[in-house]
């Protein structure tokens, strides 16, 4: 079942005009595309604003569309504590993937933003504690990325992996 | 044994003080309190009063530096790793390891970047348990075996001759 246009959206597009667009429905949430510019100002007023409360970021993380072009894509999940409505943003990012922060908004994308970098390598500008969470420190390369061999590069703990320049 | 050890020459007296060396410490193996995966379920449950390793004097201890085997029981990373090799060193000798179930000996179906394909890659194991996860029978069957191992150390004989070349 797709879900139906919540109302609340009508009342973020007169706010925000032409900067934002409708990302269309899911099965689950309505979507909204952005650009990295605005997302940090388009966040705090989805937080701020009483009507919409989303005060709550229950998921953030990155799509890899390789091949095309823009090739990234950041995403964020929002929940209303206080309404019970979800609204997804989209954000697509290029090749280097830079987006600013959200950790101003919600203290929980910090992790989230730590995740996204060491699976994707997205750079979040003004992340406070910006490193890899689960890789340990000097992995390299991003492993769930498209062009990542699946199995990894060869090494003394993985004599299956691929030669590293081969993929 | 330090300077006695595989001293002596094969007779009533030497091997009579091996059979009781071996036999003392195939009766107290003490493994570590080590589990990394699910089959540490099913280490718990061989350990618990069902099948009650107690009674072949498998005692889990909490420090490796009072325990003589590593039952590996999971799936160990590349993170882990240095881990599971650190506990090792810990241990005093003699010591022994069992690898338990199909990660801990193969890798298993995590062919990934990011699992060692094998604990034998990090520490020379004594037996291989497979299952996914093996139940705790076929754990105490490689404990036994283990057992057996044990009992037929040199440990203040001269190891015999094949052997000695081996090594």
């Amino acid at each position: 079942m797709i879900v139906a246009r919540p109302e609340f959206c009508d009342r973020i597009f007169q706010h925000f005009g032409d900067r934002i667009a409708d990302g269309g429905a899911g099965i689950d949430m309505h979507s909204i595309e952005v650009g990295p510019e605005h997302v940090v100002e388009l966040c705090r007023y989805l937080k701020d604003t009483p009507a919409l409360s989303f005060d709550f970021l229950s998921d953030l993380c990155g799509v890899d569309f390789y091949p095309d072009s823009p090739r990234f894509q950041v995403v964020y999940h929002l929940y209303s504590l206080a309404h019970g409505h979800r609204l997804r943003l989209k954000c697509r990012l290029g090749d280097p993937p830079r987006a600013p922060t959200v950790t101003g908004v919600w203290a929980t994308a910090n992790w989230h933003e730590r995740e996204t970098f060491d699976m994707y390598g997205f750079v979040f500008d003004g992340h406070p504690n910006f490193k890899r969470i689960y890789m340990w420190d000097g992995f390299e390369g991003y492993p769930m990325r498209k062009d990542f061999p699946l199995r990894g590069y060869k090494d003394a703990y993985n004599p299956y992996g691929e030669e590293k320049g081969k993929a | 044994m330090g300077v006695l050890e595989n001293r002596f020459p094969d007779n009533v007296f030497f091997s009579t003080a091996d059979s009781i060396i071996n036999w003392s410490r195939k009766s107290s193996l003490w493994p570590e309190t080590f589990g990394i995966a699910c089959c540490a379920i099913e280490m718990i449950s061989a350990g618990c009063s069902r099948y009650d390793l107690d009674r072949f004097g498998i005692v889990f201890r909490a420090s490796p530096r009072q325990s003589d085997v590593m039952i590996i029981a999971g799936t160990v990373t590349k993170k882990f790793a240095p881990v599971v090799r650190r506990l090792y060193d810990q241990m005093p000798e003699p010591r022994w390891v069992v690898a338990m179930g199909t990660c801990a000996i193969s890798g298993g179906v995590y062919n990934t970047y990011a699992v060692v394909q094998g604990s034998d890659l990090i520490v020379p194991v004594d037996v291989h348990v497979p299952g996914c996860p093996p139940r705790p029978e076929a754990l105490m069957h490689g404990l036994l075996l283990l057992q057996e191992k044990i009992m037929g150390t040199h440990v203040l004989r001269k190891e015999p001759e094949h052997a000695a070349k081996r090594a």
